[in-house]
């Protein structure tokens, strides 16, 4: 490296207290947060039976850890989100590819679209239940059901908004639609593939969650209102 | 001397809910192998339209193409078609955009790949070839797009205002400089534009539409005494002003 100009040095020692003060700062908000709500739930301002305070939620983890019981809780959960997870999401690129593919079909479907996707799901997981079992499979299904209908919504805007000067040049070259789609339309939409998968892996743990309340005997959901009932 | 392309009496017209609208009308032109042919109109009169069929993307609703005797359907011709904007992919390397043709056409070989990288080398691009698009300059990108083209070996290229997008300097320079690649492979080539002067700097026949729906206007081939004929040289030749006059005349009468 050869020797940096005053003025660089001062770019990078800028930088650096930069990044400081965005690091120190968020760690101080959390930090001053579970205080305050120790503090409160302390004095007595807020009471603990319903608010709890950072170090009860503290011992009780603890003793799951020692108990080894959080792991599988965890586990569980865990397994059936990225199960629910990669399911929604080869179904919605399935479902898009096969969307753009056909207009006639898009335009078909596109009002049941908006109506599955609008639908409450957390009222649909009971009748889940009645369909499916209370099992692992409604868990899953109720996963995917809250992120699925979205999904395939937002692939399939990404997949037509795609310039059409590009999907021209695949046809001047003497390509196919499948050229189009795997050469043009795919790759450029990466980043909202990638954008909808993040949206996605939260959606699906919701969607187990809501599924565990209703119909488990493990994972976090079944925790939830295990505690919810029992107040603990 | 050698027909390579004729068109007999094409019409196209665009439809929608609220009606149609016509096109192109009654066009009629052929062109010898070779031969270098600028179409010239107004904007929006329908010359990319032009193009799309000749190039068959779209069916014109009457009369016929034949290339090289062959009606367009049956014919086995490459036809090459760089467009208004390079259309090089972000995503891939400039290598691997210039191959996409032979991808597409399942035409990768040892072989192909050799010339992809010796077509490189000889335009220039040889040190970009594992850059990105946004990496090069515009008429740098247009050569890319052109060797796109040219690796694919087409008897007959079509130019959709390919230097449209690019600043007046530039595209002096890029216009010049693929107009002598051009002429160097020897290549039969038609280009839109609504340029006047780039038409008369490259072509060795301009054809002139009128405003939509288009019909032909008038055809006026070009003869340049020079000895050293490029598009660069022919702007500065005195027949250049005189032929931009006519064609200038011709489409403002027709208004």
């Amino acid at each position: 490296m050869s020797e940096l100009s005053a003025g660089q040095r001062h770019f990078l020692s800028q930088q650096k207290r930069h990044r400081r003060i965005v690091s120190v700062s968020r760690v101080l908000i959390l930090l001053s947060f579970l205080f305050i709500w120790e503090f409160t739930a302390n004095v007595g301002i807020i009471d603990s039976f319903i608010f709890s305070s950072p170090s009860k939620i503290a011992l009780c983890f603890w003793g799951m850890l020692m108990d080894k019981s959080i792991f599988l809780h965890i586990g569980v959960t865990l397994y059936e989100t990225i199960l629910s997870f990669i399911l929604v999401i080869a179904i919605s690129i399935l479902m898009a590819v096969a969307l753009w593919f056909s207009p006639k079909l898009s335009e078909i479907l596109d009002p049941y679209l908006v109506v599955l996707n609008s639908l409450p799901k957390s009222a649909l997981a009971p009748l889940l239940i009645v369909w499916l079992g209370a099992n692992t499979t409604t868990i899953i299904v109720a996963g995917m059901s809250v992120a699925v209908f979205g999904s395939i919504l937002n692939l399939y805007t990404s997949f037509t908004t795609v310039d059409p000067e590009k999907i021209k040049l695949i046809y001047t070259l003497h390509g196919s639609k499948y050229h189009a789609l795997t050469k043009v339309v795919i790759p450029s939409s990466i980043p909202s593939i990638i954008s909808t998968m993040k949206v996605n892996i939260g959606l699906c743990l919701v969607g187990v969650i809501i599924g565990e309340f209703l119909a488990a005997r493990n994972g976090l959901g079944y925790l939830i209102i295990y505690a919810s009932q029992t107040f603990s | 001397m050698d027909q390579i392309l004729e068109l007999r009496h094409i019409h196209y017209a665009y439809h929608n809910m609220e009606g149609e609208t016509p096109a192109l009308i009654d066009i009629s032109f052929s062109m010898n192998k070779g031969e270098f042919v600028a179409i010239v109109g107004p904007s929006g009169c329908g010359k990319s339209t032009l193009l799309s069929i000749i190039s068959g993307l779209i069916e014109p609703e009457k009369g016929l193409i034949k290339i090289n005797g062959k009606y367009l359907r049956e014919s086995t011709t490459n036809i090459g078609y760089m467009l208004q904007h390079d259309q090089l992919f972000e995503w891939r390397t400039i290598y691997n955009n210039v191959i996409l043709g032979l991808e597409v056409q399942h035409m990768l070989s040892a072989r192909s790949k050799e010339k992809a990288h010796e077509l490189l080398d000889t335009y220039g691009l040889k040190q970009f070839e594992n850059a990105k698009p946004s990496e090069l300059s515009g008429g740098m990108r247009q050569r890319a797009a052109l060797v796109r083209t040219l690796i694919l070996e087409p008897d007959i290229l079509l130019l959709d205002e390919p230097f449209s997008a690019l600043d007046y300097q530039t595209r002096l320079n890029v216009g010049d400089d693929i107009g002598q690649i051009i002429r160097r492979e020897k290549k039969t080539a038609i280009l839109v534009t609504h340029d006047l002067s780039e038409a008369i700097s490259l072509a060795d026949r301009v054809i002139i539409l009128t405003d939509r729906p288009a019909t032909i206007l008038q055809t006026l081939p070009l003869k340049f005494d020079l000895e050293k004929d490029t598009p660069l040289n022919r702007r500065n030749a005195p027949e250049f002003k005189t032929y931009f006059n006519l064609i200038w005349k011709e489409l403002n009468t027709n208004e």
